[in-house]
């Protein structure tokens, strides 16, 4: 039974960590129609900055600053070159490949920079660990579950309660009628890839925190295991992001948990577990769980 | 005709690198002309070409080989190709319900089972250091190295000469059965698909059974690039198969311009040859180090990378409908430039091309 909570604990810290990933992929997605695959490197972007000032700046100045630059990198990689190919459908999946080569020239920098080495972060928590009645947690953990879970709702009322997010559901939902009724879609979307690269700078931080070894070069692979969870839910729903990264999570963590009973599906049949998981709901929900069946019209 | 006996000089006068950059080249176009069918014409998105590359080389591999049935190769070869199309098949109730960027996230599931399948079936696919690949033969001929010794006008032909036209010849298949499919029935119902699902369906197109033909049919490009590559690589490893190579794959197809087969195949010329250019290459390049000096400097291969990745970016940014768009603007430009005939009567002079009027554009 312990072990049991163990596991769930753990993979419900996991989530929280890709639900923020997820939550950048959905927000671009809503917004330019573009799959972004350069996110993974954006994310050791932020991590790297962090890692690199906080010997200066402390960790919370290092995160601040890693944030923006990180949010300021995407948002002018948007505006500067994607955005020149223009807004329409066809053009969003050359953006999508534009990405690749984003990724491309990014994750080579950054990987020449960070050469073989294990990078710390300096973030306050180390290996601290709390005991929760008969589980012993990790700080990192419950720190990770908190701010993901105070992050994600401050994204949620964004969407809610402000113009900008208004201005984003319905690009989402129309992008020409939105763009007639005076919305500045190139502002709508550099914003979208703003939030996204924020929160992914954030969670390269809980990435790289006790019990991972710290921030590597193939820490951005990580991010890939958001994609599953976006999917899950439902690209155009961020509610939906949550409760597919919470599942991903717990699928990858009780897998990788109870592997030597799992003996049959071979060695770490975790890494691909929420893969296998995802194709399972899409045969029965093409959509994602909470992805809305459009209507077709002729 | 003047192109094909152009593609059958090379193997006589350059060397083995560049016959390898050409032989990888024919393979991915093969592969690519297979994805750009699916995506580019038929509008699925599909990030698991990989998984079909490697069903394609590792079923050549197993069935060829020991351990394994051991057939003829060329059998074991024609099998692989079926092989990779029943896995595509076996996927189409997927792909048949998925639609967009949902059945690509879908399909990038497969490269990841795939990719652990590989990993762990060590009795079939050698787990990860994986197979040699045994050398096909047909009729008592190798296309590898020796038996028979052959020399052609006083060149000696190793494995890279005999396997080039090898390639050729398939590449040549490829490039006629998929022009013949897309300007044909099938091309046209499976454009009309893309456009319009519901517009299609109307006018009489069995929505199912072309989606899940288009996927069978890809997977069996992708199967037969598969094979080809093996034999070039003389050994299949599973990390080759990863999610980057699906990833080429896309992009070869969207910097060549989606939909056409000449597009797909100069991307794929792009996309496999010029990282191999300028790995070999970028340590003549200014600012560049030594392989091996300190930390913190450029070396040779990423260099090759930084180009890589900015080249696509380029290419993308000003050539939003790919090689195969700029290669027709650049057509059109020439016709206009050339002196008209002075017509006499605006009604009887030739309609002029219209350069602006491209076809629907689509989402994949």
């Amino acid at each position: 039974m312990t072990v049991f909570l163990d596991n769930v604990l753990g993979g419900i810290a996991l989530g929280a960590v890709y639900a923020l990933v997820a939550l950048g992929f959905v927000v671009i997605f809503k917004a330019s129609g573009v799959l972004n695959f350069a996110h993974g490197s954006l994310l050791l972007f932020g991590g790297y900055l962090t890692a690199v000032l906080h010997d200066d700046l402390g960790f919370a100045g290092a995160l601040a600053l890693a944030i923006l630059t990180t949010a300021a990198l995407a948002g002018a990689l948007d505006r500067f070159l994607l955005q020149r190919g223009g807004q329409d459908a066809h053009s969003a999946h050359v953006q999508t490949i534009v990405t690749i080569g984003i990724d491309i020239v990014l994750l080579t920098d950054l990987a020449r920079r960070i050469g073989g080495d294990l990078l710390s972060l300096g973030d306050p928590w180390g290996d601290a660990v709390t005991d929760l009645g008969p589980v012993t947690v990790a700080d990192s953990r419950l720190a990770a579950i908190v701010v993901s879970s105070v992050v994600i709702g401050g994204v949620f009322a964004l969407f809610r309660f402000t113009s900008w997010g208004l201005s984003l559901r319905a690009a989402a939902e129309d992008l020409e009628a939105a763009s007639l009724m005076g919305i500045r879609l190139s502002r709508v979307r550099a914003g979208a890839w703003c939030l996204a690269g924020a929160l992914a700078a954030l969670a390269a931080v809980f990435l790289a925190a006790f019990p991972a070894p710290g921030l590597e070069r193939s820490t951005g692979l990580i991010a890939l295991n958001a994609f599953p969870a976006a999917i899950l839910g439902g690209l155009a729903s961020p509610a939906g992001a949550l409760a597919g990264s919470l599942l991903i999570g717990l699928t990858e963590a009780l897998v990788v948990g109870y592997q030597s009973d799992l003996h049959v599906l071979g060695e770490g049949f975790g890494d691909v577990a929420p893969y296998a998981v995802m194709l399972l709901v899409l045969l029965v929900r093409p959509t994602g769980l909470f992805g809305a069946k459009g209507a077709a019209r002729v | 005709m003047c192109l094909a006996v152009v593609l059958c000089l090379p193997p006589f006068y350059l060397d083995a690198f560049w016959l390898r950059i050409g032989l990888f080249s024919m393979a991915a176009a093969i592969g690519a002309v297979g994805l750009a069918l699916l995506t580019g014409t038929a509008g699925q998105l599909s990030l698991g070409h990989a998984f079909f590359l490697a069903t394609g080389a590792y079923g050549y591999t197993w069935l060829a080989g020991e351990p394994g049935p051991g057939l003829p190769p060329a059998l074991a070869a024609l099998l692989a190709v079926l092989l990779a199309g029943a896995a595509g098949g076996l996927f189409s109730p997927v792909a048949a319900r998925v639609r967009g960027i949902y059945l690509g996230i879908a399909t990038l599931a497969l490269v990841f089972l795939g990719h652990h399948v590989l990993l762990t079936a060590d009795s079939v696919t050698g787990g990860f250091n994986g197979r040699s690949v045994p050398p096909l033969t047909l009729g008592g001929f190798t296309f590898g190295a020796g038996d028979p010794e052959l020399t052609v006008l006083g060149v000696p032909f190793g494995a890279e000469e005999r396997l080039w036209f090898l390639g050729l010849a398939l590449f040549a298949f490829t490039w006629f059965t998929a022009r013949g499919l897309l300007r044909g029935r099938p091309g046209r119902a499976l454009a009309a698909l893309r456009d319009s699902e519901t517009a299609a369906a109307v006018m009489g197109v069995d929505v199912a059974r072309h989606r899940s033909a288009a996927f069978v049919v890809s997977s069996m490009y992708a199967g037969l690039a598969g094979v080809l590559l093996a034999l070039s690589f003389r050994r299949v490893v599973p990390d080759y198969f990863s999610l980057v190579l699906s990833v080429d794959y896309l992009a070869m197809i969207v910097i060549g311009g989606l939909g056409s087969v000449a597009g797909a195949t100069a991307g794929a010329v792009f996309v496999t040859a010029l990282p191999l250019l300028m790995t070999r290459y970028a340590d003549q390049l200014p600012l560049v180090a030594a392989p091996g000096s300190a930390d913190g400097s450029v070396g040779p291969t990423e260099a090759a990378r930084y180009l890589y990745g900015a080249a696509i970016v380029l290419v993308l940014l000003y050539a939003p409908d790919g090689l195969h768009g700029l290669a027709r603007r650049a057509r059109d430009r020439i016709r206009r430039r050339r002196p008209r005939p002075p017509a006499t009567d605006p009604a009887l002079s030739p309609p002029q091309p219209a350069a602006t009027a491209r076809p629907k554009e689509h989402t994949p």
